[in-house]
Parts: structure tokens; sequence; C-alpha cells
């Protein structure tokens, strides 16, 4: 069953309550983020259908909305999800062969996830750290400067997190 | 108590006529007619909030208004730019219009599958008349066309993605005449596509009428599919006493069987009077119906074809719109044929003319000379 | 050294914390402006800095602000515009992740200029770790008495709230920005009606970015006339500058708009010159969306002159031989770069962040991204070089928001001025695929026009 636990049901009125009365629509992007959290990286019809409940939404706004932003995984991803930028800046910097290098070492293609569910890999447009690039969002954080040596360490990194 | 009510006067094309405040330009334009109104592929007079997407009824604003007379640096979205007073808008006197409209059409058909031959939208199609008027014969796309996964919306309505141009109207309709909305539109940019999500059909009772509002064949009418073109059938007022709608529709005819039924449109191609599903889909009896007369149809459309009965002539404003100049003819029709003459009224024929429809009364009872001999 | 507002306490330790932010003289302005000022005197301080909207449109922050509609009953909003999506540019960033509290102090006082007693910073949804920074310092504003009810007894409440985007570029267009808050797709309004009159819930609105906010915290505390003594012209104040790319010192620079582009680029202070040793073939001065330029018409305009690193400055020639200032994202492509792959990757990045909304936006930048990608591998034609510009020409203008302007300048300014660039890889299908075109005539000095 897709439920929230009481406390990020808490969390949910506390995000319903910055704004006005009857706007509580607004609430839609901070909690479909919540869900993704919650319900394993990806929103499934059903979560989408859960979070339409809580919002006093039709499912359909809901799908709109998720389908619209490309944060929102529609399908279930890896425990790890490589976004990796290669806009402009970042591919002055070689992105294009940590992309390859990714794929090489992973033996994925974009878009594929690791036979062993560990990692997906994703290109993705400008995240804004042109400055510190190539880089990469890994869950919450960006990991900057990438190198193919930093791309071995990060690998080994989450590869030694996943089996604790 | 009319002196009172300030109209504002608008020019477009060099006609200038009187309008209310807050009217839009292209409105103003319908109220003028013929040729000087653009094209509109999205907006919807009767939807709210539709309009702007599309970009085809782009017009140049040569002066703002009488207080502020500097034009406006873009085209603007006719459907959705009211007139101010002493405002002055260029549409088909304006190269910079046709230029840009050519644009939208080019990118309109670009992802556009042209299969008009198996369409059942064809011949009542708003992007197939764009085309005529300002589409060019070849394509400058040399890439594959646009596809998507297909959805089933159910029995009544039949989704063909390819063929959307997103004018969103559907969703405006789903919205405003439905009670509950289970489509729109999903995903993003050039994927955006009009889906349910989940494989949901679509029954609302009210929701046929997203049919009569696809400017394209995205949407068809699923029990109407594939059974015949619509310039073979003879379009009829009708009317019955129904519990949920108006009941004003139009049977499309031929011979004795009714193929189909739609709302009636008006001259720019919009629903007169919504209607419910059970006339639209259920309803496909003569005796079903009290029968009001033919329809009328608009002369540019393609089922007009040999139907002149009831016929309005458009407005002839070309004269206007070139300051007055009379069009420059290469050759008058009429000195070297006698068909379609002035003076002939083809609304009074029955049927197709023919060739004998036009033919002089002779002083002496010969028949008509054969140029040709 | 240049003058620095912004970022001049960005390094001391612990500014990220309300306690050191205090020391160093925070929040001085929040009681300058509840204290002893009324809300239009300190819009017009604004309006008297000259600020101009840092987000890219440098439209006069004060200006905006004075057009807000305020009628009775109906509540005003402020929104910080902080969905920085913009390729090159990451100085917002920069600002809420080491001195937040700079941008709440702006927000304090901007919300009580304009009569907004909730405001909301929308931040892209991939700066998710800087939504816990901007939460926390809020906290600390709220616990010390800077927001809340009736703050420092001046009748006036505000509440500060972060709202997190999603991933879409287009809702940093302000009216995009508002549906996304309204928890909608982010598709651009049509406009007229415009956000200070019918904004956020259709209530009147000012959407202003992270910078153009935190600006207004020294406009208050030295006073307007002051800031307007820095920089050139109209181009008044501080700018913050992105600067990434092939160069030595990539980062977030506080420039006081009077240095060259010559020393932003050369000068140790700043970019620290070419990386590797190589040399400049061209930048592109403010973010992906301005015209990209050669080396040889960067460093001086057409006219032989110094191009500065000012709003005139940069713009200098119309975009025949300027650029513009943009968001401040300043992008530097060195001798081995191609210019092709650039544009192809800029073209499909604005493919990926099309709303889909109107026709020539969503249909044209596919379009040119599939003909940069056939130019790119070799497959291209010349006459696709002729076909790029007029599909870029029926885009501009033409579309709902400026997005469609921003997917068309890239790609007529490369092909402008990197003609013969595009050319070659037509021409040479097969060493394109392994070699650049390299520096060629681009860093050559122009002849200068004589004008009697």
């Amino acid at each position: 069953m897709t439920k929230f636990s009481d406390d990020k049901l808490k969390k949910v009125q506390e995000i319903m309550a910055r704004y006005p009365d009857g706007k509580q629509k607004s609430a839609l992007l901070p909690v479909l983020h919540l869900a993704q959290e919650e319900f394993g990286g990806w929103l499934s019809a059903e979560t989408m259908d859960y979070v339409a409940g809580l919002l006093n939404l039709e499912p359909i706004e809901v799908y709109e909305v998720a389908t619209f932003y490309s944060m929102y995984n529609l399908k279930p991803v890896g425990r790890y999800l490589f976004e990796v930028c290669q806009t402009g800046p970042c591919m002055l910097k070689g992105s294009d062969d940590i992309i390859e290098y990714i794929k090489e070492k992973l033996g994925i293609a974009v878009g594929e996830t690791t036979p062993d569910g560990l990692f997906t890999l994703k290109t993705v447009e400008c995240l804004g750290a042109c400055g510190y690039a190539p880089m990469m969002q890994l869950g919450k954080n960006f990991r900057e400067h990438l190198t193919r040596e930093k791309v071995d360490s990060i690998i080994e990194e989450l590869r030694a997190r996943a089996g604790n | 108590m009319a002196e009172e009510k300030k109209l504002f006067k608008v020019t477009i094309d060099n006609i200038t006529i009187e309008v209310e405040p807050g009217t839009s330009i292209l409105n103003a334009a319908r109220m003028i007619g013929g040729d000087v109104a653009p094209p509109a592929m999205c907006y919807y007079s009767k939807l709210k909030g539709s309009g702007g997407k599309c970009r085809t009824c782009l017009v140049e604003v040569a002066a703002g208004s009488t207080a502020d007379p500097r034009p406006m640096p873009k085209l603007v979205a006719s459907c959705r730019t009211n007139v101010m007073d002493g405002m002055v808008v260029k549409n088909i006197t304006s190269e910079r219009v046709i230029d840009a409209r050519n644009g939208v059409v080019e990118f309109l058909l670009i992802n556009h599958p042209l299969d008009c031959p198996i369409c059942d939208q064809a011949g009542e199609c708003h992007l197939q008349d764009l085309s005529y008027e300002h589409g060019k014969e070849g394509t400058r796309y040399e890439f594959g066309r646009r596809t998507f996964h297909k959805h089933d919306l159910g029995p009544y309505i039949q989704l063909h993605m390819t063929r959307c141009i997103l004018c969103y109207r559907c969703v405006f309709t789903a919205d405003q005449l439905t009670n509950k909305r289970v489509h729109g539109v999903l995903d993003r940019g050039d994927h955006s596509e009009i889906a349910t999500y989940i494989e949901k059909s679509l029954d609302n009772d009210f929701i046929g009428n997203v049919i009569d509002v696809c400017p394209v064949g995205a949407l068809t009418d699923k029990t109407f599919r594939f059974k015949n073109r619509v310039w073979f059938l003879k379009p009829v007022d009708a009317h019955r006493d129904c519990p949920k709608c108006k009941g004003h529709v139009t049977l499309w005819y031929r011979g004795d069987e009714v193929f189909r039924v739609t709302a009636r449109k008006d001259q720019w191609g919009e629903v007169e009077d919504w209607i419910c599903n059970e006339c639209r889909f259920e309803k496909k009896k003569t005796s079903d119906w009290v029968i009001d007369g033919p329809t009328n149809v608009n002369r540019h459309s393609v089922i007009s074809q040999g139907q002149y009965l009831g016929l309005k002539m458009p407005t002839e404003v070309m004269p206007e719109v070139m300051g007055g100049r009379q069009p420059r003819l290469l050759m008058d029709i009429h000195s070297v044929s006698e068909v379609n003459r002035k003076d002939i009224d083809l609304s009074k024929i029955e049927g197709p003319a023919h060739s004998t429809d036009f033919e002089k009364p002779r002083p002496n009872g010969q028949q008509a000379i054969d140029n040709n001999q | 050294m240049g003058r620095k507002l912004l970022l001049n306490k960005a390094h001391v330790e612990g500014i990220l914390t309300y306690e050191v932010y205090r020391r160093e003289g925070g929040y001085r302005s929040v009681e300058k402006a509840l204290k002893t000022m009324s809300p239009d005197q300190v819009t017009e301080e604004v309006k008297k800095s000259g600020l101009r909207g840092r987000g890219g449109a440098g439209f006069p922050a004060g200006m905006k602000w004075s057009f807000l509609a305020k009628p009775e009953g109906v509540p005003r909003y402020l929104v910080c515009n902080a969905d920085e999506s913009e390729p090159g540019t990451f100085k917002d960033r920069y600002l809420m992740e080491f001195i937040p509290h700079l941008l709440i102090e702006g927000l304090i006082v901007s919300s009580y200029a304009l009569g907004s007693n909730r405001t909301y910073i929308y931040i892209r949804g991939e700066y998710a770790w800087i939504v816990d920074i901007l939460e926390q310092a809020i906290a600390e504003a709220n616990q010390n008495g800077w927001l809340g009810k009736n703050i420092l007894g001046s009748g006036f409440d505000c509440q500060v709230y972060v709202q997190r985007g999603a991933g879409a570029y287009i809702c940093g267009e302000e009216t995009a920005l508002l549906e996304s808050l309204e928890g909608k797709r982010g598709n651009p309004r049509i406009k007229p009606p415009f956000p200070a009159v019918k904004g956020l819930w259709d209530c009147p609105t000012v959407v202003n970015n992270v910078e153009t906010l935190a600006a207004v915290v020294p406009i208050i505390n030295d006073g307007g006339e002051e800031y307007a003594k820095i920089g050139i012209g109209k181009s008044t104040g501080t700018k913050l500058i992105s600067a990434c790319g092939n160069i030595n010192k990539p980062g977030v620079y506080e420039i006081d708009m009077t240095i060259s582009v010559e020393e932003f680029l050369y000068s140790d202070e700043y970019c620290g010159g070419i990386a590797n040793g190589k040399r400049l073939k061209a930048c592109i001065p403010g973010g992906s969306s301005v015209p990209i330029l050669p080396a040889n018409l960067l460093l001086k305009t057409a006219k032989g002159e110094t191009r500065m690193m000012t709003y005139e400055s940069l713009a200098d020639g119309g975009f025949a031989t300027g650029s513009m200032m943009g968001s401040g994202g300043f992008i530097v492509l060195d001798e081995d770069q191609c210019v092709v792959r650039n544009t192809l990757t800029l073209a499909r990045f604005y493919r990926h962040e099309s709303c889909g909304q109107c026709s020539p936006c969503r249909e044209g930048t596919g379009w040119m991204e599939k003909i940069l990608k056939n130019i790119e591998y070799g497959k291209g034609k010349k006459s696709d070089i002729d076909l790029l510009w007029d599909i870029q020409r029926k885009i501009e203008g033409n579309t709902i928001c400026p997005l469609g302007d921003a997917a068309a300048w890239p790609v007529a300014a490369a092909i402008r001025h990197f003609r013969d660039e595009f050319e070659w890889h037509v021409d040479n299908p097969v060493e394109s695929q392994h070699r650049n075109f390299g520096l060629a005539h681009y860093a050559d000095p122009l002849p200068v026009p004589v004008t009697a």
C-alpha cells in the first residue's frame, strides 16, 4: 500500500500550510519530490494517484505535472542515479569522454540500469555547475571536476556503500 | 444611452471599424470578415483561456493606439491581444505577417503525417485549409516524423496523436464542459502528447465535443471511422428534444442513411451549441430527429462541392484592403467563358451546377455555340 | 581590486551562520528600511540606484517595482527567481550557497517595499542541498525576529518560503515560474496580463532574480545614489559573473562594471587567461542564449574600441558585431573547440527545455538540433546552413516567451561569425570527424572602418 508515514504526512501538512487557503495545488511539486524519495526513487501511477488524493486533485493534474519536469522518474531507476551534464560548458571540458567512460565501465547505455540494479546512467542538460565541469548529479548532491579516476572512485565508493 | 458607450476605432488592413473595448484583434477582424480574419488553429471563442499557442494568427500592430501610436516591435497573437482605440493592424497587408505565418505553417507540418488520404478529418481539416493557403509544395524537412505510443480512448473517440498540433482545445473542453477531466497534455516539448497516462476511456456525457473542437484529425468520431468521406455526405440541420443538451445538430447523410452527427458550426468552424454524447453517437436514425433543412456550408469548404443551396456570398474585401484599388486581373474569365456568370445566382440552383445552367437565353431559340467546334 | 558589495563578506569564516552574518553588519538594511523608511522610499532608492534585473533581461528593477498594481484588499507577492538554469550561469547558486542571509535580508527589505507578506523563493530542483541552506537561514531569521509578525515593531508581517522546482529551464521565465509555483506545468503565460497586474494566484506579483534582490541590501545601506556611482552609464553597481569553459580560474566573480573584457579574461584577479597556454577562439559572454563572439570581436568592438564588461559595451554593435550581458554566464572557448559542436549542444539544450506550447519553438528547436547533428557528424549539406538560418529567423520573435529567441540567437550568431567553420564541416565530412577547424582567422585583428 502506498502511504506516507505519519512523519511524512506531517511534512505534507507543513508544505500545504505555506500557501493561502484553497491553493493547496501549489504543494504538488514538493510533495511529488517527497513521494519519489519515499517510494523507491520513482513515481508509479499508484504513487501519483495517492498524491492526487492527498492534495484533492484529479489524477490527470498530477500526471501532467509529473511528466513535464525532468527530475521525476516515471520508471524505476537503479539505487544510484548518475545524471551527467552534457550541455555546452560541460562539453567544452570533456563531458563526452566522461559519459563514454561511464558507459564502458558499467557496461550500460545511457538510460539503462546495471543488471545488479545499482546504477542508472542518464544524460541531463545544464545543472548550473559550469565552472566546476564536467559534473554529475548524484542524489541530492553534485559531483564536480570529474575525471576518469574520479568516476572510478565514485563507483567504488557506492559499491562499498551498497555492500553494507 | 448608446452615445455613452465609448467604442474603439481599429483599422485592420486599411478597413476601419468600431468595436467594444475588450474585443480582441482577431474578433474585430472577424467582424470585417473575409480574408482580413486571421486563421486560428488554437483559439476558440467558446473556450475560456484558449488561444495564443499556435501562432498562426500573428499580426503586425503598426500603431498601438491614438494615445501611444508607437508600433509594437514583435508580431502579436491577434486572438489574445485586445484592440486599443486608434490601433492600426496589418494582417494580409504585412509581408512580415505572411512570412511568419508561412513559417508557422511549415513548423506545424514538419511532423504532421500528411496522411490526409486515410484521415477522416480530410475535407473539414483546418490544417489542410491552412496548408492550401500558406503551405509550400515541397518540404525542407528531411527527417523521420515524430511517432507516439498509441492510446485507446474508448469506444467513441479515436486519437491519432501524430496529427495533433497541441492546440489544447480538447483539454479546455474537458475542463469546462465535464466535471472530471481524465485526459490532458503529458510530457513536454516536441514530445508533448494528449493522453490519459493510464489507459482510460473518455466517457463523460459531453466529452464527444472534443471531436468537434479538434482542428485536425487527432480526435475523430470512432463510430464514423472510415465510413465515408465528408464531401460525399450531405449535411442537414436537425433537432430533437434532448434532456441533456439543446439537441441542435447537423446530420450527415448519404442517401437516406445518417453516417454521423455533429454539432452545428458557425462560419469560423466553431460549434454553435455543445451536444451530448447521446445525440452524437446514439441517434443515427432520421426518425430520431426533426429536420430543419440543409446546412449552410462555407463556400471555401470542399464539402460545398456541388452544393450551392442557401449559399451566402462572402464579403469581398480585396479592394478595401488594397486602399480602394481593384485587384489587377490578368484576364477576365467571363470574356472567354460563360460558366460562373456573375448574374447567375448559384444559391438558386438545386444540386450541382451544370454548364446548361449558364446558357444564355437565345433570342431565336438557338443552342449555345460550343467554342471548341 | 574592484569594489565588491555582495561577495565582500562571502569568505568570512562562518558567514553561513546568522551570528557571524549579523556580527559583520548583516540585517542593517532591514533595520534602516523598516524603522526609518516608508515602502515607497525603499522603492525610490532602488529606482535611484539604477539597478537592472540580474536575471538576463536587464530591466530596471525599481521601474518593475513601480508597475506593481496595488488594489485594495488584494494580497501582493514577491517571488524570488532562483531557477538559475541558463548554461554558463551559476552565480546565484554561489550567493545562496555561501552567503544565504544576504538573499534573505534583501528579500525582507524588498517584501516590505512591495507589501508582500508571503514571499517565495523558487529554486531549481537540482539545487536540492541549497534548499536546506536557505531554510536554515530563514529559520534563523525567524528566531531573531527578522521574519514573522510585526517585524521590529513596524507592523509589517512577512514569511519567506522555499519552493523547489523539478527540472525545467523554462521555469526561469517568470510566468512559467508562477505556473510552476501554482503546482502546474511550467507553461509560460500569454501576456498581457503581466505579473505586476495578475501574477501568482492572479494577484499582483513581482518576480526578481536572486542577485537583484541581494543588491537591494547595499542599495538601502549606502543609498541608491551611492550605488549608482559605481559602474559606467546605465550599468550601475556590481555584477556577478560566472566564468567557465577553457580558462585557468573558472568561478564566480563580482565586478564593478568598470573593467574591460580583456582584463576580466586575462588578469589573475579574475579568469586568469586561457587554460593550458592555448589561445582564445570565442566567447559567449552572457549565458548560452546570447550571441557568441569570435576572439576578434570580443576584446574590441567593431569600431576598434576596448570592449568593457558593461551592459552597453557588451551589446555594442547590436547582434551584427556585439552580444549581451545577459545573465553573466561567461563561457570561453579555446582554439581547440568546435563551434559547430558547441552550437549543437546548445540547440539540444533548448529543444530539451522547450515547453512545447507554441508551434515555432516546439517544432523549430528540434529541427535545428537535427540539422546541426547532421553537420557535426559529417552528413550536412551547404544548403543546411541557409536552412538553419531561415528556421532560427522564423522562431525568433514569434513565440509566446523568450525561450524561442534564446534558442534562435546562438544558432544565428554561430552562423553569422563562424560560417566558414560550418562550411568546412560540410566540405570535409571525414576530416571533421577527427580534427577541429581550429582557431583559423578568428583572432586576427579586424580592419577598423575609418570614419571621416
